[in-house]
């Protein structure tokens, strides 16, 4: 019997990632620490213990998901250039990271935090700035992990699997190794999905090599947005779309240093020259990035189209089918089988990582700060696990209930919601300086004016009718403003300018009067705090005033944690 | 030594420089290739930053 090359392409499929839910069940045992691992900062973030090669991968793994292996090359080949935003974001990611990364890892060392509402909450000595953090925090990354979860699903759905139950059975898997083994599965998969990515980039390069090169593809690519009336796609971008695309790569950067699952990877190093090591090396996964993008111009070149298009009824079908239809046109079957398990695992990665930071929220400023002040290691560990299922399966329900054609826009929403903590979570880091009411007032502000603009942006068709009346996009047109030009702005990134005023302006006003100023109950020391740094331990014993909070990985077992001193 | 980072931080950011045709590159128009460039400019400047500091932290 000779077997279908769709049979290979499932069947390859199906055997890798079935050793990879074995491998991330296996995670629990590895670089298990001599003591329990029943507490979040095991489960939460691996025990602060990951070394150079898995911290890179780690990060990559989660920074890098699926949504940008798929999203980004039907961006390309939907409009060109302006999808090729997400490499100079990625590349600038990794200074802004190199120069602050160890500041919250040092703090959040020394402090015993797995989660930015913490700090939050300690640098400006506010419960309820830690909670708004914190729910924010949660309320943005249900929605980008339903953006993972979109890439699976338009995966299944060229493998000619119907319904949503690969879907569910996919996540179901993962959410046990998860459950089970905390960040080390996430982290032991994401070395494992390296491994494929580099095969499918070098396999899709040496493809595009053997069939006439770059040349041809963007000269046909060219050819074709020629073609189309709409003034915004093309391989460079039009005169009023600069803007826009500089809003998008600055907004999106400070996206990522806002969402909890980046955090998380950072606070999972081991020490700070492992973090320095490891952001001088991203980007080398923005070029792994720029490659795949360019993919989409290769599929026009191709005459790839999409799974269910109609280009003579103008139905454009399911962008995000784009790049693996482009594998199952283009690879060997077994070779496209082994893209579509690099796919399916990075999406499931990124996801869990997610699921992981927003369960570290709420068990740490919810549950902790508001419901049982004295829950023990063990039980915020199991608290977590637990709300870590809700959140993925909430995620999963989110993408199954909503209109499908809606589901690319959650991923604009969810960044130009989290991006208005920012001076809570990043400013902070660098001074104490705002007022926390001031920063509460400014963050509510932020997140209603990132509703209303993207409420109001309707999604138009090539030739300016409107096609979705609200949430069609995320940039803001400048002539809304009164101002005479074409230029658009990324919506969240407006709604921070608007933040960050009312934030400035109500602290001088506070701190004019002294109103309420809150208590910084961190140490500037903690900034620099290193593993195995003696200070540390002496610094504890000079603030005993203070109190103590568990520090280090293996500082807090079984112990009860003592309560803060905000009550 | 960290000011040398205004240059990986910068040069995505010049957005109106880059957003042209020519110079190609292997058939690669200027506006991709010059962004791939600036990832591997980023990797040497860290990668240098890194070397030359590490002994002072």
């Amino acid at each position: 019997m000779k077997l279908s090359n769709h049979q290979v392409e499932v069947g390859v499929f199906v055997v890798l990632l079935g050793i990879m839910t074995l491998a991330g069940f296996a995670a629990a045992r590895w670089r298990r620490p001599a003591g329990s691992i029943h507490n979040l900062e095991e489960w939460g973030v691996g025990g602060r213990a990951f070394g150079n090669w898995v911290t890179w991968f780690l990060l990559g793994g989660s920074m890098y998901s699926a949504y940008t292996f798929v999203a980004v090359p039907a961006y390309t080949y939907g409009i060109g250039a302006v999808g090729f935003f997400a490499i100079p974001f990625a590349i600038i990611c990794a200074p802004i990271a190199y120069l602050f990364s160890c500041r919250i890892w040092s703090v959040s060392h020394a402090r015993g935090y797995v989660t930015n509402a913490e700090f939050a909450r300690d640098r400006y000595g506010s419960r309820t700035l830690g909670l708004f953090v914190a729910l924010t925090g949660i309320v943005a990354t249900v929605p980008y992990i339903s953006v993972q979860l979109v890439s699976l699903q338009a995966l299944f759905k060229t493998l000619g699997v119907q319904g949503d139950w690969p879907l569910l059975v996919a996540l179901g898997l993962m959410s046990i190794t998860t459950f089970r083994s905390g960040l080390r599965a996430p982290a032991l998969l994401s070395i494992a999905k390296d491994v494929l990515l580099v095969w499918v980039v070098l396999s899709a390069v040496l493809v595009v090599a053997m069939s006439g090169g770059w040349g041809a593809a963007f000269d046909l690519s060219a050819a074709r947005f020629k073609l189309t009336p709409s003034p915004a796609d093309g391989l460079i971008l039009g005169a009023d779309g600069q803007l826009g695309y500089l809003t998008l790569i600055i907004g999106s950067a400070l996206s990522i240093f806002a969402y909890p699952h980046a955090l998380t990877a950072i606070l999972a190093a081991k020490d700070r020259a492992t973090i320095k090591r490891n952001t001088a090396a991203l980007p080398i996964y923005a070029l792994a990035l720029a490659l795949m993008a360019m993919l989409g111009f290769f599929a026009i070149s191709e005459g790839v189209v999409p799974l269910g298009s109609n280009f003579a009824k103008g139905v454009t079908g399911d962008l995000n089918t784009i790049t693996p239809e482009l594998f199952h046109a283009l690879f060997p079957a077994w070779s496209a089988g082994i893209a579509y398990a690099a796919i399916a695992v990075a999406a499931l990665i990124p996801a869990a990582v997610m699921a992981i930071s927003a369960a570290n929220l709420f068990t740490r400023s919810i549950y902790r700060e508001y419901i049982r002040p004295n829950a023990s290691p063990r039980e915020e560990a199991n608290v977590s696990r637990w709300t870590s299922l809700l959140v993925k399966f909430g995620a999963a329900a989110l993408l199954l209930l909503i209109n499908p054609g809606f589901s690319t826009e959650l991923q604009l929403l969810a960044g130009a919601l989290v991006v208005q903590i920012i001076p809570a979570v990043f400013i902070g880091l660098i001074s104490p300086w705002f007022h926390r009411w001031a920063l509460i007032v400014g963050m509510l502000a932020g997140l209603g004016a990132s509703l209303y603009m993207l409420y109001n942006t309707p999604q138009l068709s090539a030739t300016g009718k409107v096609v979705v009346a609200h949430f069609g996009g995320s940039n803001w047109p400048l002539s809304k403003f009164g101002l005479d030009t074409h230029s658009t702005v990324y919506a969240g990134l407006l709604a921070l300018v608007l933040n960050f005023a009312i934030v400035i302006v109500l602290t001088m006003v506070l701190r004019l009067f002294s109103l309420g100023v809150g208590a910084d109950r961190t140490h500037p020391d903690d900034y620099y705090a290193d593993a195995d740094d003696p200070l540390l331990e002496r610094l504890d014993d000079l603030l005993d005033g203070l109190p103590r909070q568990p520090h280090g990985a293996h500082e807090r077992h079984e112990e009860p944690v003592a309560p803060h001193g905000y009550r | 030594m960290h000011w040398l980072l205004i240059i990986p931080i910068g040069m995505p950011l010049l957005v109106p420089l880059y957003n042209r045709i020519d110079p190609k590159i292997a058939g690669i128009p200027f506006f991709y290739w010059y962004q791939m460039a600036t990832a591997l400019v980023a990797i040497v400047v860290m990668t240098f930053l890194y070397q030359v500091t590490k002994d002072r932290d």
